[in-house]
């Protein structure tokens, strides 16, 4: 067991920065195009972290022409080039999926300071 | 070279390829094997090496076995397997035979002594759907008929009946080679292997031709 825990540890990235729900974040994702390889950045607010070793997630959600987009990222995933957080937002909950329901005005977060 | 090995079943978990695929892997301890005989053509009419793995007390081993043990100086060895060899000139009795055998990428078969599940239904052993739960049904799990009447007036063989289900030997079939530590002697297969966490398991290169 302890093998498997050790391989998973070394699997697992922690040069990401800390963030959490209700913060905005910029996710820049290797996309490979044949054999070229470039950059797509995919930013909105996270509206949920799930825990795990290697299998831990993270859910980002932004709102594209009206529409809203949301996309799972494995946190360990070797396609996630980096994370910036944009600004940390001051939400009570862990997973703030009442923010689907909102939109306009009443769907901005307050900055946490 | 030799065919295969024996190593111990760790577990299993998830990792990302450089593609960013998430591959479930199981984990093998496999290996330093010692070769504690060696089978030839001319003696024994077939080429193989008997390898032997893990540990075990001393005492715990009977005098026969002692005495075949102590010609390879290994005298402990928990368990003993053939595996075929081309050449059996390339080895000698006490050599200890590693992952080397395997490279990634190749395919393997892996065998093992399923998890016993003791005396089992059919919709356990076999799969069955069962009958309905509700609606007044009596028939929750039971196999239901199991054949026809006057004729052929008897059960068909093989018919798929409650039994003792698990604890056989079985083979799962062309697995890959994910990853391999030879530090720490463990070996990274896609897809899952027969047995119990800590179970022996047998690794030969695949029967299965590409």
């Amino acid at each position: 067991m302890e093998t498997i825990e050790q391989l998973e540890k070394e699997m697992m990235r922690l040069d990401h920065p800390d963030f959490s729900a209700g913060d905005t974040v910029k996710v820049s994702v290797k996309i490979r195009e044949g054999e070229k390889e470039r950059i797509q950045i995919f930013q909105g607010v996270v509206i949920s972290k799930r825990k795990g070793r290697t299998n831990a997630t993270f859910t980002v959600r932004k709102v594209s022409y009206g529409v809203g987009v949301e996309r799972i990222f494995p946190l360990h995933s070797p396609i996630i080039d980096k994370i910036e957080v944009i600004s940390k937002g001051r939400v009570r909950r862990a997973k703030i999926y009442y923010l689907r329901k909102l939109r306009g005005k009443a769907a901005r977060i307050r900055e946490r300071r | 070279m030799c065919k295969g090995l024996l190593g111990k079943k760790l577990g299993m978990t998830s990792l990302f390829s450089p593609e960013g695929n998430y591959v479930p892997v199981t984990v093998m301890e496999v290996g330093p094997c010692v070769v504690t005989q060696i089978k030839t053509q001319a003696i024994d009419g077939y080429n193989a090496l008997q390898l032997g793995f893990g540990e075990k007390k001393r005492n715990r081993i009977n005098k026969p076995l002692q005495g075949h043990l102590e010609k390879s100086k290994e005298g402990n060895s928990a368990f003993l397997r053939e595996f075929s060899v081309e050449s059996p000139e390339d080895y000698r009795i006490g050599q200890s035979v590693t992952l080397d055998v395997f490279q990634v990428g190749e395919r393997v078969d892996v065998s093992g002594t399923t998890k016993g599940r003791g005396f089992a239904g059919v919709i356990k052993r076999h799969g069955f759907h069962g009958g309905g739960k509700t609606h007044g049904s009596h028939s929750h799990r039971i196999p239901g008929s199991i054949g026809c009447s006057a004729w052929p007036a008897k059960v068909i063989k093989g018919k798929k009946m409650p039994g003792q289900f698990g604890s056989r030997r079985k083979t799962a079939q062309n697995l890959k080679i994910v990853d391999i530590n030879r530090d720490q002697n463990l070996i990274m297969l896609k897809g899952a292997v027969p047995g119990a966490v800590a179970g022996l398991v047998e690794i030969k290169k695949t029967q299965i031709r590409e």
